[in-house]
């Protein structure tokens, strides 16, 4: 269904992600140039090409589309992945924490009930490789296309069928894998941008949180009852 | 083999609160003592600063400052007739691991077990007839009163700092205060944090309806303070990271703070961190432990470290492990309800809600747990359980404050949980919330319990810690009591809209609940009944004492820790009085 033949970028064009995944690191900008559809999310100055650590060009594209699905790009913020969580997805997973850092991982793995958490052998690299596999296989079945190539309603709907479990992927739940990407964006989205995410602490900027120093000794009285109304400092700016 | 090293005077296994507290009293009673901690130590000065300690990603979600799954951790189902499978990675609790324990990353809520928890079986009984409790309820009084463990509170308090105000004052009962609390016979060391605005809310609501609101005793010292160890304390920063994070600002208690620049300094105390206690050698014959075996996880070395006292300060599930490998005390076999050591294992029935205001700023970023105001109205026995069919009970708290945006967030009921309308509403609604939180006991049951389990081993290849546990009909009737009552003060603050937050049916071992597990070697008075004495000493090893919430014989509505502190101090007094003087046990059974 798919033709390997044709270059994932100019699909992602196609379906209006502008500036994102550029699997060579080539130059994306005629690409870049190729007119959106009606229903693009609007394009962002901060997008531009990503080197990837440890996704390959169709998870780098999943992810991409995903967390822009996710988290789209209104007058509120940029795109997730404009923000940069597609990269901090992609540095998560390359790390301690994609190779299973703390998680016991002896056997015997065996199927437990939900009460027991996460059971699978799978790192948590391992496991988004499964399951982007996995939804893009069902998005084939079900839509005629990978994940990153459908229209953003498209896109949404699907998203929406695994958030409730309806998504019937082949021998993955789609609802766990669901909960884990949407984690893990959330995560990228508001955390402190040292991680790749949350660029320019846009994230932090549009709840109106500080960030750090965090030292609100003073504060609690001054701004008791009161909106608080310094910009947000990240790690960064204490080194 | 064990490369066998010279014998000391006492060895500590785990050097989080329990540890620091026992070692620190007995090299102050002339004894020579070595801390073995498996995880790194922890400096403030060094491993706790700013900027990198305001990080919720490092410290909230990936959980750095907690025990490392990958080297131990323990198996879990929800009733026997099920295949315990392992944590993998920790949710519903997360004890901690390194020099300071858990003690680095609790939320310092500082509390006291009502006089009348130390007497539970018996006060029910009275109130109720015997016949009233439940057959599988396996509650027990505990061995030491109120009234004798009340010195070693205020003890623990002023190491602390403690912030709060005082509601029974050597029998005065003073307004402002937590009206039912046992009589202190001191004022807190430290007056209350300043309470939110949400807490606030709070607290005028319950007072309308008649309950007895008071600021929460929070061990984060509101003002600079020195404790009674020299130690320097620094005033609460308001920075909303204690949970699961640490304090630069040296203001929230742990060991690290408190008592390790005592201990670091004193020649009398030897601190070895990467130190993994595996066993200890048992002398059944001699009813001792001649000491602890230990694997060096720097170099793979292992070492018999001989001792004339060993005390077991791991956490619940370590303590009860070392216990039942060294098959010291009868394990407790729930067919037949015989044997103790694992018995009564229990945990915290925590149930929340929350609350949106649409008109008021309250800063949800800002603030420490210590902000929350509470009400004890229905915790324990302060109120009538006649005709409840629930015994049981615990403390409300609520307030505005300390949510950092990964986790902190909240969206009233209903809002999407991703796209442009879910951004809209965060925004919406992100300084405009209220958490409430129902601090419940949990009465020991008899299907609750740990063993050790038949297929799952740790690093060292030792059987894990199997945990049998799940919600019981008794708790989740009075959980349910308390949401009812909570919801009315909640309906009292007008919010533009709220949500109660109910605990499902069963256990899960996610989302975080509480890490307030208690029980598997319980005190109490015999050996057929409990693993250890009064004085927390085990009845089959006279040298033996295990300190922390695993001697609980159950878990009261309250957090555990100032009464875990309370009893390291009341252990310890006991050692130096009249074990060291004369060495055996301290009651004859």
């Amino acid at each position: 269904m798919t033709d390997e033949s044709i270059p994932r970028r100019t699909f992602l064009v196609g379906a209006g992600i502008a500036g994102t995944v550029a699997a060579t690191g080539i130059d994306p900008a005629p690409a870049a140039a190729a007119a959106p559809p009606e229903s693009a999310p609007v394009p962002t100055p901060t997008a531009q090409p990503e080197a990837w650590l440890t996704l390959n060009p169709t998870e780098a594209a999943f992810v991409t589309a995903a967390v822009d699905t996710l988290i789209p790009a209104d007058d509120l913020t940029p795109s997730a992945s404009a923000c940069g969580v597609a990269v901090f997805i992609d540095r998560q997973l390359a790390g301690a924490y994609g190779s299973g850092a703390r998680l016991y991982r002896d056997g015997p793995f065996l199927k437990g009930k939900p009460e027991q958490g996460y059971q699978l052998a799978l790192t948590p690299r391992d496991y988004f490789r499964a399951g982007i596999a996995a939804t893009n296989d069902w998005t084939r079945r079900r839509h005629g296309n990978d994940f990153d190539r459908l229209a953003e309603a498209e896109r949404e709907l699907a998203l929406r069928e695994m958030e409730q479990g309806k998504a019937e992927f082949s021998g993955f739940s789609s609802k766990d894998f669901f909960e884990a990407l949407l984690a893990i964006t959330m995560e990228g989205f508001f955390s402190d941008p040292i991680y790749g995410g949350n660029r320019e602490m846009a994230a932090w900027k549009m709840v109106g949180y500080p960030g750090l120093p965090a030292s609100y000794r003073n504060d609690v009285k001054t701004y008791f009852n009161k909106k608080y109304d310094k910009p947000p400092q990240s790690i960064a700016d204490f080194v | 083999m064990a490369t066998r090293l010279k014998e000391v005077d006492a060895v500590m296994v785990g050097m989080g609160w329990t540890g620091a507290i026992m070692a620190r009293e007995l090299t102050k009673a002339g004894l020579n003592v070595v801390g073995l901690e498996r995880g790194q130590d922890r400096i403030p000065g060094n491993d706790f600063m700013l900027p990198n300690l305001r990080d919720e990603l490092r410290y909230a979600a990936r959980l750095e400052l907690m025990q490392d799954n990958s080297i131990d951790t323990l198996t879990f189902r929800n009733a026997p007739d099920e295949f315990a499978l392992p944590i993998r990675r920790f949710g519903a609790f997360l004890p901690g691991e390194g020099v300071g324990g858990s003690g680095n990353h609790w939320g310092g809520l500082h509390w006291r077990f009502l006089p009348t928890d130390f007497r539970i079986r018996s006060v029910l009984a009275e109130r109720y007839g015997a016949s009233a409790i439940p057959d599988d309820m396996t509650i027990t009084d505990w061995p030491v009163t109120y009234d004798e463990l009340e010195p070693y509170y205020d003890r623990f308090d002023k190491l602390c700092g403690v912030s709060g105000k005082a509601g029974n004052l050597r029998g005065q009962i003073m307004d402002g205060g937590n009206v039912f609390e046992g009589p202190r016979s001191d004022e807190y060391p430290n007056k209350p944090l300043k309470s939110s605005a949400g807490a606030l809310l709070m607290a005028e609501a319950a007072k309308s309806l008649g309950y007895h609101p008071f600021p929460i005793p929070v061990s984060n010292s509101s003002a600079p303070y020195t404790n009674p160890e020299g130690v320097t304390l620094g005033g609460c920063q308001y920075c909303g990271f204690c949970n699961r994070t640490a304090c630069e600002a040296n203001a929230k208690a742990s060991s690290v703070v408190t008592l390790m620049p005592v201990l670091r300094a004193d020649p009398k105390f030897e601190l070895r961190t990467r130190a993994f206690v595996s066993r200890l050698v048992y002398d059944k014959a001699a009813r001792r432990v001649t000491g602890v075996v230990y694997t060096d996880l720097r170099n793979g070395e292992e070492y018999e470290q001989p001792a004339g006292i060993v005390v077991l300060s791991a956490y619940v599930f370590g303590n009860t492990q070392f216990m039942l490998l060294a098959g010291i005390g009868e394990p407790y076999d729930r067919a037949t309800g015989k044997g103790v050591v694992g018995k009564n294992y229990a945990y915290q029935f925590e149930a929340g809600a929350a609350a949106f205001f649409e008109d008021r700023q309250l800063n949800s970023y800002m603030g420490a747990p210590g902000q929350l105001v509470c009400i004890d109205d229905f915790n324990g026995e302060n109120f009538d359980h006649g005709g409840l069919g629930f015994f049981g009970g615990g403390y409300f708290a609520g307030g505005s404050g300390g949510s950092p945006p990964i986790y902190g967030r909240a969206t009233p009921h209903g809002t999407p949980r991703w796209g442009s309308e879910w951004k809209q509403a965060t925004v919406k609604w992100y300084n405009h919330f209220v958490r409430f939180n129902t601090q419940g006991s949990v009465y020991a049951n008899r299907d609750n319990y740990l063993d050790l389990d038949p297929t799952y081993r740790d690093a060292l290849g030792r059987p894990l810690i199997r945990l049998t546990y799940n919600a019981t009909d008794n708790d989740h009737k009075m959980s349910r009591y308390l949401l009812e009552k909570l919801e009315g003060i909640i309906r009292a603050m007008n919010p533009t809209s709220y949500e109660m937050h109910p605990r499902p049916k069963n256990f899960t071992i996610v989302p975080y609940q509480s890490t307030h597990n208690t029980g598997g070697t319980m005190m109490g008075s015999d050996p057929k009944s409990s693993v250890v004495n009064r004085y927390l000493q085990a009845w089959d090893a006279h040298n033996l004492f295990i300190q922390g919430a695993s001697v609980f014989p159950q878990q009261h509505g309250y957090n555990p820790t100032g009464t875990v502190g309370a009893l390291s101090y009341w252990s310890a007094q006991a050692i130096i009085n009249q074990y060291v003087k004369n060495p055996g046990p301290l009651v004859h059974a």
